[in-house]
């Protein structure tokens, strides 16, 4: 989930008798599946919470490029670096899809680029962690795109047209991902003594920062019951990391690597399996900044801005001489 | 198809997928880190399209050796001085100017020698070629209007542009001299020889620098050493130190 601990511009659901008509309307559409478009009406808040929803998602996409892309110049094979290439690329549309699709809601890119360099706006925490090993470029893919598939499946079904639709198209390609990097540390987990070493430690340090990113349990998240309603949101924080558990744990086991969590059971009971919980304090120290690599990672994202002014401003001065110059041939 | 040495076609299939190699490592080195999102997406698809093409040409080069080398091989198992890329293309990135001049100045020539090389008298090398055209088509297109559009800009892109000019001219000539491995490629029908490409470059290039309000800088003096393996810069060690580093650290694995 790239997006995390979004704050639902209010609190508590309002009752049928407090909407006003117009409030109405919008709940039965949303709860008919009837999708909201750009120039329907729609209550402020709802419209604030998508934008950050939205816009946290977008950039996520943009700063995952730094982990990933720090393994770009050292892949093992010209196979695998044309694989991470083109994924890289992906990622970097799904975060141009993503901030048109928040324009449409008023919000510019640039201005929310800007409230991201200034710290006023997140990304996922899963990308404050580093990329160490070349095995954790597999697992990325393989547990990053997967938490992110989970998630993202069920927001197609989200309430805001332009949202869902952005969500189906960037599933396909987020499945793709999960796939070639579930390829590429299977081929670790299966190679030499020292490649297994790779895959292991990868998947160890990984798997709970991987959990973090569906967020808290609901029962500590005071923003979901807003979002439910308006659809936003579609599952629960607490769903969506038990279905990703349930799915990926058998894939552990195919691959021969050790669990990385000694919780982990099959529940008979509960038709689940049982895991520990991540350390949710670390979890709100990463968000509050002091993740492995924030510093670092914002500070890469602000200079590539900066020192791409120039270049901006060029390309834009070009364009409007072209532009006055069309005109006065006319 | 004329008998032709198969060393020196060896070492001309090494110059086509260094070139790229080398090229595609250098704009790979950009990602996420680009002035625009439409940057990060242009310079992934340029380096992904150049290593997809040496994937092809050292692919080639190893058949053609005959000494069970693969292209993976060749890319991460050689030295600096076995590598044949021309000086131009292991220059450092410096700023997104020199990057995508760099770029114009490289896509010119491979559009030009790609188009001969379409004709090869060698079937497997006109089909690589004919697949990187269309390729090379459209970065050359997309490099030209950048300079263009950063050239013909505000005052301070102009003055980082015409320097990145400067910077890269001098390393322009190495594309077009030719040698001994030339003239075998010529004789056999593969390959033009370099020098007969220049007029054609000079007038793609001067049509597009002129355009771009750039002056071409005085002097023709040539950097050399890149293409023949004599002399490369300090560089290109340098990159293959990232490039090669878990093959030569972890050897004999499959990835
Ligand atoms: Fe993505
Ligand atoms: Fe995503
Ligand atoms: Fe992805």
């Amino acid at each position: 989930m790239y997006a995390q601990m979004i704050k639902t511009a209010r609190s508590g659901v309002k009752s049928r008798e407090e909407m006003s008509e117009q409030e109405r309307e919008f709940q039965d559409k949303v709860d008919n599946n009837i999708k909201i478009e750009p120039q329907d009406w729609m209550p402020d808040d709802y419209r604030a919470t998508l934008i950050r929803q939205m816009g946290q998602h977008a950039h996520s996409e943009v700063v995952g490029q730094l982990p990933e892309g720090n393994w770009i110049t050292r892949a093992p094979t010209l196979e695998r670096k044309a694989i991470l290439l083109a994924k890289v690329q992906d990622e970097a549309g799904h975060g141009l899809y993503l901030y048109s699709a928040a324009e449409t809601l008023g919000e510019t890119r640039d201005e929310l680029v800007n409230l991201l360099h200034e710290g006023k706006m997140k990304y996922s925490s899963i990308f404050n962690y580093p990329t160490l090993n070349w095995a954790d470029i597999g697992a990325v893919g393989w547990l990053v795109d997967g938490a992110a598939i989970v998630n993202q499946v069920a927001l197609q079904r989200t309430s805001y047209g332009p949202y869902s639709r952005a969500m189906i198209r960037i599933c396909k390609e987020e499945s793709f991902h999960a796939r070639q990097g579930y390829d590429a540390i299977r081929v670790l987990a299966q190679g030499s003594p020292e490649q297994k070493k790779m895959a292991q430690d990868a998947l160890n340090r990984l798997w709970f920062p991987a959990l973090m990113m569906f967020g808290p349990s609901d029962s500590e998240s005071v923003h979901s019951e807003q979002s439910m309603a308006w659809k936003i949101k579609v599952k629960s924080n607490d769903e969506l990391r038990q279905q990703f558990v349930d799915q990926t744990i058998p894939q552990i086991e195919y691959l021969g690597l050790d669990l990385p969590d000694p919780n982990i059971k099959w529940n008979e009971e509960r038709g689940h399996y049982d895991f520990s919980e991540p350390n949710w304090p670390e979890f709100f120290d990463v968000i509050k900044g002091n993740g492995p690599c924030n510093v670092d990672r914002m500070e890469k994202r602000v200079a590539a801005w900066e020192d791409g002014t120039w270049v901006r401003d060029g390309l834009l001065a070009h364009a409007r001489k072209k532009a006055a110059q069309k005109i006065a041939a006319e | 198809m004329a008998e032709v040495d198969q060393k020196a076609l060896f070492e001309f299939l090494l110059r086509m997928g260094d070139n790229t190699l080398v090229l595609g490592h250098r704009v790979s080195e950009w990602c996420g880190h680009s002035p625009i999102l439409e940057e990060d997406i242009a310079l992934a698809n340029t380096a992904l399209d150049l290593i997809g093409q040496t994937q092809l040409w050292l692919g080639l080069a190893g058949e053609v050796e005959g000494k069970g080398r693969s292209a993976d091989d060749l890319a991460f198992l050689r030295d600096v001085w076995d590598f044949r890329n021309v000086l131009l293309t292991e220059l450092p990135n410096g700023d997104f100017g020199r990057t995508l001049l760099r770029q114009f100045l490289f896509d010119a020539w491979a559009s030009i020698m790609l188009g001969r090389l379409q004709k090869s008298s060698d079937p497997r090398i006109a089909a690589i070629a004919e697949k990187a055209s269309k390729e090379v088509a459209y970065h050359v297109e997309r490099s030209a209007d950048t300079v263009v559009g950063l050239g013909d800009g505000t005052q301070e892109s102009h003055d980082r542009m015409q320097a990145a000019l400067e910077y890269l001219w001098p390393y322009v000539g190495e594309m077009f001299q030719s040698d001994d491995v030339d003239a075998a490629m010529v004789a056999a029908g593969i390959a033009p020889d370099p020098a007969g490409l220049r007029a054609e470059y000079d007038a793609l290039i001067g049509a597009v620098l002129d355009e771009a309000t750039l002056t071409l800088p005085k002097g023709d003096f040539a950097h050399k050493g890149g293409r023949t393996g004599y002399m490369h810069t300090e560089h290109l060690g340098h990159m293959l130190c990232h490039m090669q580093w878990l093959q030569r650290a972890y050897p004999g694995c499959d990835w």
